[in-house]
């Protein structure tokens, strides 16, 4: 095959991936020649609306009308003395309609299924977030949905789990493998194969085969856009560094990506460690992982020796997942973002403490930023400004932490 | 790119012509239900009738592969399979057979671990004659297939019902030994394809290209084979010997007494559908 090798901007980190959805060495379209054809597809579909101003008035609509965005970015004075350092901003995707920056990513891929005119949606989650974004965005438009979940997620996350059933999603338990989210993806996969005339699969995270991990980062970059305007309007300057969680990646490349060619900005992506990275009960694809293909992408996975793919491990459902999206590990091996990991003991304190200061109960996933930045900030200087993307809400996790704390729910009573 | 070199592939599917008749291709795991089981599977299967046998090299993450065979490579891996132990197995093979072409499937992970160029001259010196790679398609050519001919090894590609026309002359483009038509838009082991559907798209592939056509996913009796075997060249069935093999496990999981009899006798009744 002829391959088209786009020029390559030097001075710019944001024109990747090329033709072919290569980050570097990373990504690609490793799939079956069943679902190659519609690959193409979307990948054609995409680019059409990209260059379409309707769509992305579209999108802004519902942006604006139904996730209710902007989010704010909300400056957290309490954590700030707290911690006795940098100065600390939330950008508060938690407050998105769902409760998290998954939404974003629905809505704009669900109005590319309808441009496409499938009438079927099909979906992987973890935490249920991502699950519970596609049955609203589903039920907004009216397109029956089928969500793929570990049985093991099903369990940790059932306040999720019902919402999307009243959504009117099909919940389909997997239970296979891990029983967790790479399963869940791999029953998507399979569902995909089987019903390639009407189905869509909206992927929940900057990975897959392209063109999935670009246009889930180009969704998500609403995130990094409008903080980039809010920090100026609030601070009169770009922030020094920025910090997020990091499952699949999207949340991290959404606040990350509209900053890539501000050398100055250091970017700092938390990984779960689980219960330690030496315990090998992690979910740190970069911290210790190795390339490898799976789910349509060539990417930093968790593996044995022989190539087998490990199960992951972390408290948070979201993050338990054993690759990372392609553009990451490009950029873990450019050097240009950093990829640092917090245990789930350390998630859960950041849990409480934010909790407690702020009076915002994040997602167990976002805990994991806060945890970093519970180290990092007194180490700063007052001036460094600091934006942590808080992804979620943590009410679905609330049963999690209260296990972990040897606690239960109603308890007081 | 023309293929300069022969396999045994070739050899068989032209004596199969000879013969007028399509070739049985018997999909095993490497491995299943463990090692050694699996190696007395793999040494009977010609003489039950296999023309063309398919190794599965086990993955954790078979995404194209429905439950049968799923359960088939979990077998394999928690009795301890690896590539190595699957690469001995093939030259164990070759110890006592030099005719029956062996082809490799599987996906690209283990391989990629194994590093390319190791895995492909390890193959190659096992006596392996193709590789059948579910997760590399023509896009990704430059990974393994291209690499592969260089070495004498045959790349086969899939075509599946999803293949247009318009897309064939670059799946076909690097082609070689055969052509594996999923004759289903789906997983092994689940639906059936209609014979006249199939008929229709292996003239579509017939159309473009002279290289034999094998036609698997979802053929699983002797009749299922003995009517693929009328329009196709090759006929391959996967998941019913493997659920053979399930059938075949003592309560504990471990191989029971009438396992390799068993899948063996089923291969015998499944080739004789090629044989009519
Ligand atoms: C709140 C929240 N944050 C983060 C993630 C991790 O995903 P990603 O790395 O794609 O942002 C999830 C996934 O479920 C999530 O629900």
């Amino acid at each position: 095959m002829s391959k088209t090798i786009k020029p390559v901007n030097p001075n710019t980190l944001r024109t990747a991936p090329d033709d072919d959805g290569h980050f570097g060495i990373f990504g690609g379209r490793f799939v079956a020649e069943t679902l190659m054809p519609l690959i193409l597809d979307v990948e054609k579909a995409y680019s059409d609306a990209k260059a379409d101003p309707e769509f992305a008035k579209a999108v802004a609509y519902y942006f604006a009308q139904y996730v209710g965005r902007p989010s704010p970015l909300y400056f957290a004075e309490r954590l700030t003395k707290q911690l006795g350092g940098a100065k600390i901003y939330l950008k508060r995707e938690d407050l998105n309609h769902t409760g998290a920056h998954k939404v974003n990513n629905c809505i704009g891929q669900i109005l590319l299924a309808r441009r496409m005119g499938k009438g079927r949606i099909i979906a992987e989650t973890g935490a249920g977030q991502h699950g519970v974004a596609t049955a609203t965005v589903c039920a907004l438009f009216d397109i029956p949905c089928t969500i793929y979940m570990g049985s093991k997620d099903i369990e940790r996350q059932a306040p999720n789990v019902y919402r999307m059933q009243m959504l009117g999603a099909e919940v389909k338990p997997v239970t296979v493998g891990s029983n967790s989210l790479k399963d869940a993806m791999n029953e998507a996969m399979r569902d995909w194969v089987a019903n390639v005339e009407d189905t869509y699969y909206l992927i929940g995270t900057a990975a897959g085969p392209h063109p999935y991990p670009e246009m889930v980062r180009d969704f998500q970059c609403v995130i990094g856009n409008e903080v980039r305007d809010q920090i100026i309007q609030g601070e009169g300057r770009l922030p020094d560094t920025l910090v997020a969680c990091i499952g699949g990646g999207s949340n991290a490349l959404g606040l990350f990506h509209p900053f890539l060619d501000d050398a100055d900005i250091r970017m700092i992506a938390v990984e779960a460690a689980g219960k330690g990275i030496e315990t090998g009960l992690h979910a740190a694809s970069l911290s210790a992982g190795r390339p490898g293909v799976l789910h349509g992408n060539r990417t930093y996975l968790l593996q044995d020796d022989d190539g087998q793919i490990k199960e992951a491990h972390s408290i948070s459902a979201g993050l338990d997942y054993p690759g990372i999206g392609p553009e990451h590990s490009w950029l873990h091996d450019i050097g240009r973002a950093e990829y640092v990991s917090v245990t789930d003991d350390e998630a859960i304190n950041a849990f409480k403490l934010l909790t407690k200061l702020e009076g915002i109960i994040p997602a167990l996933e976002s805990a994991h930023a806060i945890a970093h930045v519970i180290k990092l900030a007194p180490t700063l200087a007052k001036e460094n400004i600091i934006v942590i993307n808080l992804s979620g809400r943590g009410d679905k996790d609330l049963a999690t932490v209260a296990a972990h704390s040897g606690e239960k729910l109603g308890g007081v009573l | 790119m023309s293929v300069k070199f022969e396999t045994r592939i070739d050899e068989t599917f032209r004596n199969l012509k000879a013969q007028g008749r399509a070739g049985f291709v018997a999909f095993i795991t490497a491995g299943d239900p463990d090692l050694e089981t699996s190696i007395q599977i793999l040494k009977g299967l010609p003489q039950a009738g296999a023309d063309v046998i398919e190794l599965g090299m086990p993955f954790s993450d078979p995404m194209a592969d429905g439950p049968a065979i799923q359960a088939s490579s979990l077998r394999a891996l928690n009795a301890g399979q690896t590539m190595i132990k699957t690469l001995g197995m093939v030259a164990d093979f070759r110890v006592s057979n030099s005719t029956t072409p062996i082809v490799l499937m599987g996906y690209y992970n283990p391989i990629y671990s194994y590093g390319v160029e190791k895995f492909l001259n390890d193959a190659k010196k096992a006596g392996v004659d193709g590789l059948i790679i579910v997760d590399l398609p023509p896009e990704e050519e430059a990974e393994l297939c291209l690499p592969a001919l260089n070495v004498g090894i045959n790349f086969i590609y899939l075509t599946a019902p999803t293949t247009t026309d318009e897309r064939l002359p670059a799946v076909l483009r690097h082609a070689s030994g055969f052509v594996y038509y999923v004759s289903i838009t789906g997983i092994t082991g689940t639906k059936k394809a209609a014979i006249g559907d199939i008929e229709k798209s292996l003239a579509r592939i017939r159309a473009q290209s002279g290289l034999p056509i094998a036609v698997g996913f979802g053929i699983s009796t002797p009749q299922d084979v003995a009517d693929v075997a009328g329009v196709a060249d090759g006929v391959v069935v996967g998941s019913a010997l493997v659920k053979t093999i399930e059938a075949g496990l003592e309560n504990d999981g471990k191989s029971g007494p009438n396992l390799v009899k068993d899948v063996l006798s089923l291969a015998g009744e499944l080739a004789a559908g090629v044989r009519k």
